[in-house]
């Protein structure tokens, strides 16, 4: 294992080696952009054909979870910035500290979108044979509905099944709305956990006093991919969560 | 040209000639450039071949004029075959008002064609020489693809999707057609024949029909059974539009916008009713979508063409409330 | 210089020490960061993929001898040429030349020690090998009968065999790819030597940057595209099947994004192969060498905007169609303006007739047939006869396997020396080239025809009229079968019999051919300063060639232009 600051074999000198770790860094964050692009056009394009559905299975989903998700990621961004800072400052325990409060909060998020998807499953809004985008407004014990939010729920799905010429079609095209709802949320949790791994590193290897203001690349790289995890997110809210909404 | 070795299939369709004048450009110009660039390497490998083992060649670093003259030079032979390509494709594209429509059906692995008169055919296609046809396809499963060689002519047919195609075949005869979009198992014998008749030999088989059902009477049983006329009346006061004369014309929609009501447009009528509602209608039709088959959409069709030597009762002018409203 | 390498009367030595010999052992190679170690386990990998998948290929071609095809039943068939084309397509054609010469290469040539991240080089190839194996189980438990464009809904709905482990293994070895394309971009970017500027860059390097930005760009887009593809057929999510409201023209738009520019991932490698073998053997400077590069990075852009010309039949909008068209035109400029360049060097040049230019030239008749070919694939009017038929077949493998393939297997022969320090034998080497230009034209002009005849694709038996052209096309495939084989064959015997080559026995230009054959483990004895421009022999005494000229005085960049 390399010590501190050290100089790979293969590089000349520290600048170039610190140049070449971020350009790296920044071409594998364009490639990032691209591989969510493909599902983020599929959902584009599927959003333009069946607005309703997707506006109905939007309303589904559960604003104050998704706000909060939101609020708890960017303050992370806010943390992961500090320890960047920290570590160029040299401030060495603070950059333990802002990553352990970044890894917490991004374990918040995560914690929140498991609650968030056994929602989901209690509500059969999980793809496939059991899909039912009516489960909730038939069974609105199951799902806590009552009074105005029932009175509404149901009022939805009624004329949601009529604007969409049946119920088997408003099911399918909603189910193409979770289709790409745990496609999209979940690759973005895959891309937070594995920032938690690379989090988790970071910590360790912080705990060591290794990041200063002479070597920080990891630090600032891992940072990187941290705040582009966070931009993703702040695009999926937005489509998934805000468009079309009127319930909450 | 039936020898053991056919260099190129036969012409019998509209679009055979022209496509075949535009290969005979294009082949024209490539063999003048292959030729040109294989007798200029092979002349150079002889004439420039290496006298001693440590001599070297003249530096020539690049000429700017010769440079520029191959980019400019090929690119006006490039648009030239980009344009005269795409004129041939826009009549393709561009079908004539008086064919002759026969549904096609691709599931896997046979065709089911359909005439007009609902004489039904498997992996086989009867047409009249001279007459303008158009294939309107469907799939059930993947995606086929339905192509006449001899004619040029190929479409994919899509699930989900309508397309058609249209041809005229300008000779008598049996031609090969193919499924030419890999679909399965059974793909390479989901093929048949493509019969062109004179057309009164044509409409002596067309009239041989036994055992057919008139897609118009299908169509007709249909409307019936699925309840149709309950909303659709014909005099256009019901919940729905009428659809007398309807099919052809242009129909108001109510985002302002018109759409011709062709066989795509009352296909989507059927399976999804709101994604275009005519001009002072309510979106209170259901979707037939997995009630109907492929097969009941075209008898339907063919019924709601039929209709078309009625006027329509009540259809409302421009900018003015449907008297079928509510 | 070349340090410990000497000649004793015209008798040279293998270097005492060398990456080779550096360490021993099974873990030696196997957790090996030397880009040059990695770059022989690819090529050892990608040639196991080539046997799978040309076994497939001969057996195809046995079968189509008679028009009922007797040896195979129609599901075993779809499985061949299935499984044919992801071998030869994801596994060896797009990491054949850049993930071994390339990764051989382009540290040596831009005078780095090693890539930019010589772990992530080594993470790619085990990414690789993790991918192929999730491959090589689809194909042994089932195979796979979707053909290898896994259109939807054949591909997520109605196929019984094994889909998923395969498109599995191609995501999966998407992120070899990319890591790759990654590996090599910044490593052009950062790691240059002293005096190495962008344009004295070889033209190798210049056309494996563009083809990095595609891996870069285009990879992803596939790599989600199967994993949707993937979850539909696993979980029944709904994105392209009618069904449920999804579209299976969308996975076709997404699937060719990749796919088109796939395509010039394998083919820019072997255009630049062949612009650094051309003025070896010619000893002038490439006509036109800021053409070249431009054309190489002309390609990746143009390359990304045209995809949906392998969509003209799907029903597309005709607009929409008249413009993918057009664009496919403007991308064949580039590629015209290389052949002209390459055919431009041979002028006046001095030409000797090694192997490594034999494949050269046999890569210039092979690409020009088949990129002019591919003017009639991108013609609206002429692309709905000849759309899906055998022409298709022919044009791509005039690319791939005339084009890319050709360049690969010269790119080898020219190497080789510089891979292992030993010469392979010329007479065979010469004869092997010769075989295979012959094979290969044989193989696949006569399915140009067949094409134009209107026989589709990918069918297991055909109408009896076209009998005569497949026999042709088959016994072709055995001629070409015995070029591939031979070269394996002397090339294997070489790695130890062969004679010494030497440091630069062409001799070359290029910094590869100033350090020791096989080079050491760092690469060069100490860090190179380059002083002369590319593919200049007329200031490079050291070359030992006559008209030299002393150095000092530097040839202009590029003459004129």
């Amino acid at each position: 294992m390399h010590r501190t600051g050290e100089l790979f074999g293969q590089y000349r000198t520290l600048e170039q080696q610190k140049e070449t770790a971020s350009l790296g860094m920044w071409i594998f964050l364009v490639q990032e952009i691209l591989f969510f692009g493909g599902i983020f056009l599929a959902y584009t394009i599927n959003r333009h054909s069946y607005p309703t559905a997707f506006g109905i299975a939007g309303n589904m989903l559960s604003l104050p979870l998704g706000a909060a998700n939101t609020v708890v990621l960017i303050a992370s961004s806010f943390t992961m910035a500090m320890s960047v800072w920290s570590a160029q400052t040299s401030r060495k325990a603070l950059v333990t500290i802002s990553l352990i409060a970044t890894l917490l909060l991004g374990g918040v998020f995560l914690g929140v979108k498991v609650k968030e998807y056994k929602d989901k499953f209690d509500h059969h809004l999980i793809p496939g044979h059991g899909f039912d985008i009516t489960y909730c407004s038939r069974n609105p014990a199951a799902c806590h509905l009552e009074g105005k939010e029932l009175s509404n729920e149901v009022e939805e799905i009624e004329s949601g099944i009529k604007a969409e010429g049946g119920e088997t079609a408003l099911n399918a095209h909603a189910q193409l709305y979770f289709s790409l709802y745990f496609g999209m949320t979940g690759l973005h949790a895959l891309h937070m956990i594995i920032g938690a791994g690379l989090l988790l590193w970071l910590i360790l290897e912080s705990r060591k006093g290794r990041y200063d203001a002479n070597y920080n690349t990891p630090v600032e790289n891992v940072g990187l991919y941290w705040h582009f995890v966070d931009i993703v997110w702040i695009f999926l809210f937005p489509l998934l969560y805000l468009i079309n909404r009127h319930l909450v | 040209m039936q020898s053991q070795l056919p260099l190129y299939p036969e012409s019998a369709s509209n679009f055979a000639p022209d496509v075949d004048g535009l290969m005979l450009f294009i082949v024209a110009v490539c063999i003048f450039f292959a030729v040109a660039i294989s007798v200029a390497v092979v002349y150079f490998f002889f004439r420039y071949k290496r006298k001693n083992a440590d001599d070297i060649g003249v530096p020539i670093h690049g000429d700017m004029r010769l440079e520029i003259t191959w980019i400019v030079l090929p690119f006006f032979l490039l648009m030239a075959m980009f344009g005269w390509g795409a004129v041939i494709y826009v009549d393709y594209r561009h079908t004539p008002a008086d064919t002759l429509d026969v549904y096609v059906i691709g599931k896997q692995w046979m065709w089911k064609l359909e005439q007009p008169n609902g004489r039904r055919e498997i992996n086989e296609l009867h047409v009249p020489v001279n007459r303008n046809v158009r294939l309107v396809m469907a799939s059930e499963d993947v995606i086929h693809d339905f192509a006449v060689p001899a004619f040029r002519v190929k479409m994919d047919v899509v699930p989900g999707h309508y397309n058609s195609m249209w041809f005229r075949p300008t000779k008598t005869g049996r031609y090969h057609f193919f499924c030419s979009q890999y679909c399965g198992t059974s793909h390479a014998i989901m093929g048949g024949w493509v019969t062109v008749m004179e057309p009164d030999e044509y409409a002596a088989w067309l009239a041989g029909t036994s055992g057919t059902s008139d897609p118009v009477a299908l169509g007709a049983k249909l409307y019936n059974d699925l309840a149709c006329g309950t909303c659709h009346t014909p005099d256009g006061k019901g919940r729905g539009p009428s659809y007398n004369g309807v099919y052809g014309s242009k129909v108001k929609l109510a985002d302002g916008s018109t759409v011709v009501a062709d066989d795509a447009y009352i296909r989507e009528s059927i399976l999804q009713p709101n994604a275009k509602i005519v001009a002072g209608f309510q979106p209170v039709m259901p979707s037939f979508q997995g009630l109907v088959s492929e097969d009941q959409i075209l008898a339907l069709t063919a019924y709601i063409k039929a209709q078309k030597d009625q006027p329509v009762p009540g259809k409302p002018a421009a900018g003015e409330p449907a008297t079928g409203k509510k | 210089m070349s340090g410990t390498q000497t000649s004793t009367g015209g008798e040279f030595k293998l270097p005492r020490e060398h990456y080779l010999n550096a360490t021993y052992g099974i873990r030696s190679w196997l957790l090996t960061t030397d880009h040059k170690r990695i770059a022989l386990l690819y090529l050892a990998s990608v040639t196991f993929f080539f046997f799978v998948g040309g076994i497939f290929a001969t057996l195809i071609r046995i079968h189509l001898l008679t028009p009922a095809g007797y040896l195979v039943t129609p599901e075993t068939y779809n499985k061949l040429f299935t499984m044919h084309g992801v071998a030869m397509i994801f596994f060896f054609l797009i990491p054949s030349i850049p993930a071994v010469l390339g990764n051989f290469l382009i540290p040596i040539m831009v005078g780095a020690k090693d890539l930019a991240f010589p772990k992530i080089n080594l993470l790619s190839w085990y990414i690789y090998l993790v991918g192929g194996s999730f491959v090589l189980y689809s194909f042994a438990t089932g195979g796979l009968d979707t053909g290898w464009t896994f259109y939807t809904p054949l591909s997520s709905i109605y196929s019984n065999s094994a889909v998923t482990p395969a498109v599995i293994g191609i995501f999966i070895n998407g992120f070899s790819s990319i890591l790759t394309g990654l590996n090599f971009l910044v490593t052009v970017h950062t790691m240059r030597a002293p005096g190495m500027t962008w344009f004295r860059l070889p033209l190798f390097v210049w056309a494996h940057y563009a083809t990095s930005l595609i891996m870069i760009l285009g990879t992803p887009v596939i790599a989600i595209t199967l994993l949707l593809a993937g979850l539909e057929r696993m979980f029944h999510f709904g994105f392209f099947n009618p069904a449920y409201g999804g579209d299976p023209i969308l996975f076709q738009h997404l699937f060719w994004f990749y796919s088109h520019p796939a395509v010039y991932i394998m083919i820019l490698p072997a255009m630049g192969v062949i612009s650094e073998i051309i003025p070896t053997f010619v000893r002038k400077p490439i006509f036109g060498y800021s053409f070249i590069a431009a054309s190489s990075i002309g390609i990746a852009v143009i390359g990304f905007i045209v995809w949906a010309h392998h969509m003209f039949l799907t029903g597309e909008a005709t607009y929409a169609a008249i413009a993918f068209s057009f664009l496919s035109y403007l991308v064949a400029i580039p590629s015209a303006v290389k052949v002209f360049n390459w055919t431009s060097t041979l002028y006046k040049g001095s030409i000797s007739w090694d192997t490594p230019m034999l494949y050269a030239l046999g890569f210039i008749g092979l690409f020009t047939i088949g990129g002019l070919t591919g003017l009639f694939l991108a013609c609206l009017g002429l692309d709905i006869h000849l759309h899906d038929t055998y022409f298709v077949i022919a044009h791509f493998h005039y690319i791939m396997v005339g084009g890319a393939v050709m360049g690969y297997v010269g790119g080898l022969h020219f190497w080789w020396p510089k891979i292992t320090g030993r010469l392979y034998p010329e007479f065979l080497a010469r004869a092997a080239a010769i075989i295979l230009f012959v094979g290969f034209n044989l193989t696949f002009f006569p399915q140009f025809i067949l094409g134009g005849l209107g026989m589709p694709r990918r069918y297991h038996n055909y109408p009896p009229e076209f009998q005569v052209l497949n026999v042709m096309s088959t016994a072709g495939a055995s001629i070409l079968a015995i070029g591939y084989l031979l070269p394996m064959i002397y090339l294997t015997w070489s790695m130890r019999y062969g004679k010494i080559a030497g440091p630069n026995p062409w001799p070359s230009t290029g910094l590869e051919w100033k350090t020791d054959s096989p080079p050491l483990t760092e690469n060069f004895h100490e860090t190179p300063v380059v002083d002369w421009e590319p593919y200049d022999f007329v200031h490079r005494p050291d070359l030992g060639l006559s008209g030299a000229k002393a150095p000092g005085k530097l040839a202009p960049a590029h003459g004129d232009d």
